[in-house]
């Protein structure tokens, strides 16, 4: 499932810009049922049309939107709302480190832009290019226009969904946010070529799954850092040779 | 948008915001030690089946173990297809199609 070579002699910043959209596409037909949930949802929640639009054009991060559209529902602060977006967004944090290598011979408004459109999705298809040997000096136009796909994409089926969920509103009951589950699992696939990586994977689940009464999703953050350091412990007697089962 | 709205958008922009970009602002002058750089290759896969485990098993806080849940059957068929053939929109395209099925005809 890696992304293929297109790596080009003559790359252009419009080349990699489109390359990256492109080959987002695949993430973008996981995030249209889940977007369009969102909008569905939103109104009985208690969103209006112009709070859910807002909420998908300036936070721009579903995890956390469909969070919040739940705490909202049940009532809650807006304290509570706003600390719990900040748990469940602490992985863009991690993302981010991950691109410091590609992103810091930049200059501000491109790190600001980037980091505005940072998701799970984008991270994914631009690491992966940043990764390739080639020596394009245009890579972070791949990021962007990945980013760009992912951003339009998710405005266009909030707004969908915002006008479904007159017209259907049971729409949120089919489950459509599956989606993200079926999308996730084929990101997570390509990287389970070593041992220490499919160790990795099993902690993550089995930890969530023990963690997951933690309260505002905490739990997530609690089995990857377990499972992080699972795999790198393996990865570190690996290299020393040291034989384990 | 209603006046009550603006505080809880404005807070959570924020938020998302300042997570995302201030690494990334800081960048040029971090230099990243290389335990770190090899941690960072565990966090995609880590985090998201984090998030994925509990989506697939936990249904309003309980553990649903069976055949009748969709989300376990269409995990397995997007895992099964996409371990196969190695291709990220056929696995996201069966892992839906096998969950809808489900979901309909039990």
């Amino acid at each position: 499932m890696a992304i293929a070579a297109m790596a080009t002699p003559k790359t252009t910043p419009w080349r990699e810009f489109w390359a990256g959209a492109r080959h987002t596409i695949p993430l973008i037909v996981g995030a249209i049922p889940f977007g369009i949930i969102f909008g569905t949802l939103a109104q009985t929640n208690g969103l209006s049309w112009a709070g859910a639009a807002a909420m998908s054009a300036w936070v721009f991060a579903g995890s956390s939107q469909f969070i919040a559209l739940g705490l909202l529902g049940t009532g809650s602060p807006v304290g509570v709302i706003v600390l719990t977006t900040l748990v469940v967004n602490l992985r863009h944090l991690l993302y981010a480190v991950g691109l410091v290598p590609y992103l810091q011979h930049l200059s501000q408004g491109w790190k600001a832009a980037l980091g505005f459109w940072l998701t799970d999705e984008t991270f994914m298809v631009a690491i992966q290019r940043y990764r390739q040997p080639d020596p394009s000096p245009y890579k972070h136009w791949f990021q962007l226009g990945s980013a760009l796909a992912m951003y339009g994409n998710w405005q266009l089926c909030t707004w969908l969904g915002l006008t479904l969920g007159q017209s259907l509103p049971n729409a949120a009951n089919w489950g459509l946010d599956f989606a993200m589950v079926a999308t996730f699992i084929g990101m997570t696939i390509p990287y389970l070529t070593t041992r220490p990586m499919v160790a990795t994977v099993v902690v993550a689940g089995g930890t969530a799954l023990l963690a997951r009464s933690l309260p505002h999703q905490l739990g997530i953050m609690v089995a990857a850092i377990a499972a992080i350091g699972v795999g790198v412990t393996l990865e570190n007697w690996q290299k020393r040779g040291v034989s384990h089962p | 948008m209603n006046h009550s709205e603006w505080p809880l958008i404005g807070g959570m922009t924020l938020v998302t915001f300042l997570v995302r970009y201030p690494v990334l602002a800081m960048s040029g002058r971090l230099k990243l030690p290389a335990s770190l750089l090899q941690a960072l290759n565990y966090v995609p896969p880590a985090v998201l089946t984090a998030i994925v485990v509990p989506a697939v098993f936990v249904e309003s806080g309980e553990l649903w173990l069976s055949w009748h849940n969709p989300r376990i059957v269409g995990a397995i068929a997007a895992l099964t297809i996409g371990c196969w053939r190695k291709h990220l929109l056929l696995t996201i395209v069966v892992g839906m199609g096998a969950f809808l099925l489900w979901q309909i005809f039990l």
